[in-house]
């Protein structure tokens, strides 16, 4: 009846094959964040598609998240983890400030969100974080993290789906990598320019990033928002 | 007579029906220098008489800051009001966490007098050696104010004072409890320095050092008034005026104290 290949057999009656079934937590709703420091700012910057494949599940769902008037800090992955990674850092700094009545530093939440990452070690956080601010001495600070805590301190970074598109980008005009002009400190307003044009070039290629970008600009009067569009499609 | 056969443990009973060990703990609180509480439609402003042990000594905190929205006055054993204070912050972090919304201070409340009232039953624990005045601003509600003591009742009050010669000052709020629905917050906090200083001893004055404000209320957070503004307020209580109106300047965010 069928033509047969050695070793195969047939019958004529339904048989049940076991299925491997595992748990598939993780999910990547995508997108891409940026953190500038500059010399008495920081700018935190990312953009607001949440995606699941080709679908996109909200055009206005915020990465970014402001801790403090010194700091902010913007995730990217799975957006569940980063919710509840984001509430946990906002309940500890809760309890430091009611232990020793002041808000928490920059560099000290730094440090608690690698502690905090590493604590998931063996079930991480899907969480591309990055943390923006002003450090004790009003310099701006940017701190990067992979999923399990390890971190460190940069001058700019980007992370997301659209990390590999921008972050060259970010190294030639913000670090003047590979170019013969001579390092020059960046203003505000540079920086924000960058920023945006970063944004709209990754919005061009990349499918995940989109609809709109929310950036914070923390300077020593405070946090400042701003939204403006992207493309939608 | 009898009193001394029946109060060495809570569970317990005199032939009175009373449980000697609660009143005993009631007693720890009246020993507590004075906390006074009172409330208006928009606020509700918390204050506090701090003592200290001596010349050298710093002067013991009474204010606590439980979440933006509420705060409280202590009145006994200030180890206890600690752990009280903790179990108070993270019932309001669960409530955030599970609800998306601020705890209403009428469910803290009743969550502290179960947990009060453990103690008063449960063989080989004591009551809790401290009397809490708990304001808070609930968005729909308004302000609510509060007073928990060691015999787990937990009742609503417009103005009330707890510890050290406290119904002198309850005899003022009663005196002016009537107007203090529809006054701004300036003369709420003037009438609470009035209520205030009538627990003070004959020689003894209110200043910066032992004297504790916190307030809380529409549009603004949990807060304490310390320093210049402090005296500001002090000031006036010195010379009898009228309180200046200077919300304006009141802070929207959160402010701790830890002196």
């Amino acid at each position: 009846m069928f033509s047969t290949y050695p070793g195969q057999v047939v019958v004529d009656h339904p048989v049940t094959v076991p299925i491997e079934h595992r748990f598939d937590p993780y999910v990547d709703n995508g997108g891409t964040l940026l953190s500038i420091a500059g010399e008495d700012f920081c700018v935190v910057a990312a953009d607001t598609r949440q995606s699941e494949g080709y679908s996109i599940n909200s055009r206005y769902v915020p990465k970014s998240v402001k801790l403090s008037d010194k700091t902010v800090i913007s995730m990217g992955g799975c957006y569940a983890d980063c919710l509840t990674l984001t509430k946990k850092i906002q309940q500890s700094m809760e309890w430091y400030h009611h232990a020793h009545g002041k808000t928490m530093s920059t560099a000290a939440v730094a440090q608690m969100l690698s502690i905090m990452l590493y604590q998931k070690r063996f079930f991480p956080f899907y969480s591309w974080c990055i943390l923006g601010g002003l450090d004790e001495e009003g310099k701006g600070a940017v701190y990067t993290y992979d999923p399990v805590g390890s971190y460190e301190r940069e001058s700019c970074r980007c992370a997301g789906s659209a990390s590999s598109l921008i972050q060259p980008f970010l190294d030639n005009q913000i670090n003047f990598k590979n170019q013969a002009s001579q390092k020059t400190t960046l203003t505000l307003d540079q920086v924000l320019r960058i920023t945006k044009d970063s944004f709209t070039s990754a919005t061009e290629r990349d499918i995940y990033t989109g609809d709109f970008l929310e950036l914070f600009v923390i300077t020593s009067k405070g946090v400042e928002v701003q939204k403006m569009d992207l493309k939608k499609d | 007579m009898f009193r001394n056969q029946y109060d060495n443990d809570i569970s317990t009973w005199s032939p009175q029906g009373r449980l000697h060990q609660i009143e005993y703990a009631l007693e720890a609180v009246k020993q507590g220098s004075a906390s006074v509480g009172l409330r208006s439609s928009t606020h509700v402003v918390l204050l506090a008489l701090k003592r200290s042990s001596g010349e050298l000594a710093s002067h013991q905190q009474k204010l606590f800051r439980i979440d933006n929205h509420m705060g409280i006055a202590i009145a006994g054993l200030v180890s206890d009001a600690r752990v009280l204070s903790n179990f108070m912050r993270t019932e309001c972090m669960k409530s955030k966490m599970m609800y998306d919304r601020p705890m209403p201070g009428s469910r803290l409340v009743s969550l502290i007098g179960d947990k009060a009232q453990i103690n008063t039953q449960n063989y080989g624990r004591r009551p809790y050696g401290v009397g809490l005045l708990v304001g808070s601003y609930d968005e729909d509600t308004g302000p609510h104010l509060y007073e928990c003591l060691p015999n787990a009742n937990c009742l609503e009050y417009f103005a009330i004072s707890i510890g050290a010669k406290s119904q002198s000052a309850k005899t003022y709020l009663e005196k002016f409890a009537k107007d203090f629905g529809e006054i701004d917050v300036d003369a709420l906090i003037m009438h609470g320095l009035h209520a205030l200083r009538e627990t003070l001893q004959q020689d003894k004055e209110l200043n910066i050092n032992n004297c504790s404000i916190g307030v809380v209320g529409k549009g603004q957070d949990w807060h304490l008034i310390e320093g210049d503004r402090l005296k500001a307020y002090l000031d006036q209580l010195e010379a009898g005026t009228a309180p200046a109106a200077s919300s304006e300047d009141l802070p929207q965010g959160e402010a701790m104290d830890t002196e």
